[in-house]
């Protein structure tokens, strides 16, 4: 069943609009030269962290297609009624969510970059960085997805609460520290399902 | 033998009001059972207790695994129905026949009528091979025609040892006893 639920919600987010966060990634990253100007020294010093803002809010968009139509329509109570339990099925969607925007995300970082005139030895460090921090972010975004679920205006609520929880993920990848942003993106990933799961068993009413 | 479903002295409370307080009720394999009542007397949350998806405040509930037909679809509106319902599993070729959805397999969900939706719902419980079925109002917006299919897929499931609980206002047929909620 979790592969079926993986398969699905993968296929859902790429029938849906998986390029929408991806082409916002990529105008975020083409608007920055002409705020800051076409100076390529200073583009290329900023441009890590420009793409880390670029990343955040591309992860944010989708938030409020992962968990709030599954609970409307019910597809969460038959899960349930198929014995997956809800961190399994919380797991499952943030597996199917980093599959849908994580590997496109890193495809984009590259002519992001171009954009940003930063130079190739930047780049792979970013995409390194993209590539350890994005599972956190995806798990994070199920649960805040799960956590706001059938609340009325969940979406803007879900951008306050993501937000300020992503912030260590965004200083330590845009820093470059490594060790520790994977260790952040670990407790994310880990935790994340925990959270999710419990929210989705409060929906139950 | 261990009944299929089994309420022990169960009490639940919706919004602050009780629905039903020390209820008993049994259901074991070829049984079918009715409850009745008017508008907001408990019925729907009978079947959602009995499914697992609420909680009593107090006593037990036991059930073997079971099949859940309620108001809400699950299934994905843009998928062709075949496809959709074959992604809850089971044996979905006889769940449509037990139906006649046939002609409606590849048509997208999205664009069923709500008694060709009614009838899918059915359709995915049906086709799970569980023993207990929970239908929550299940002769909404169906056909006469549809109905009597929908009566033929109960005696069968009955007559090979499985068990039916329904919520409904029109009555069933005979062969179901009938329970009473909100008196």
């Amino acid at each position: 069943m979790m592969g079926a639920l993986i398969g699905r919600d993968v296929r859902r987010g790429f029938s849906g609009a998986a390029w929408l966060p991806i082409a916002f990634f990529l105008f975020v990253a083409a608007l920055v030269p002409f705020a800051i100007g076409p100076d390529a020294r200073l583009l290329g010093r900023i441009g890590p962290g420009i793409l880390w803002i670029a990343a955040l809010t591309a992860a944010l968009l989708p938030v409020e297609r992962l968990v709030e139509p599954d609970r409307a329509d019910g597809v969460l109570d038959q899960l349930f009624l198929h014995g997956m339990a809800e961190e399994t099925i919380a797991l499952g969607k943030a597996i199917a969510h980093w599959l849908t925007f994580a590997p496109l995300l890193l495809v984009a970082a590259i002519p992001a970059s171009a954009l940003l005139a930063m130079d190739s030895a930047s780049l792979a460090k970013i995409e390194v960085a993209l590539l350890v921090g994005t599972p956190g972010l995806a798990s994070l975004a199920v649960a805040i997805a799960a956590v706001t679920a059938g609340l009325p205006r969940a979406g803007s609520l879900a951008g306050l609460l993501l937000l300020p929880l992503a912030v260590p993920l965004l200083i330590f990848g845009a820093s470059g520290s490594l060790p520790l942003e994977a260790a952040v993106s670990l407790l994310l990933t880990a935790g994340a399902p925990f959270v999710a799961g419990a929210s989705i068993r409060a929906l139950k009413t | 033998m261990t009944p299929l479903l089994r309420f022990e002295k169960v009490t639940l409370s919706r919004g602050g009001r009780q629905l039903f307080e020390d209820l008993d009720l049994s259901l074991g394999a070829g049984e079918a059972l009715q409850v009745i009542g008017p508008n907001g007397s408990g019925k729907s949350s009978l079947i959602r207790l009995a499914a697992g998806l609420l909680k009593a405040d107090r006593g037990k509930v036991e059930r073997a695994p079971p099949a859940l037909a309620d108001d809400n679809l699950a299934l994905d509106r843009e998928l062709p129905l075949g496809k959709a319902l074959q992604f809850w599993g089971g044996d979905v070729g006889r769940a449509i026949e037990a139906l006649g959805l046939e002609d409606l397999s590849a048509v997208p969900v999205r664009l069923l009528s709500s008694g060709q939706a009614k009838r899918a719902m059915l359709a995915r419980a049906i086709a799970s091979g569980s023993r207990l079925w929970l239908l929550d109002e299940p002769l909404n917006a169906l056909d006469t025609a549809s109905a009597e299919r929908l009566n033929d897929a109960v005696a069968d499931h009955l007559g090979g040892g499985g068990a039916v609980l329904a919520a409904s206002h029109q009555p069933l047929g005979s062969g179901w006893r009938v329970m009473e909620l909100g008196r």
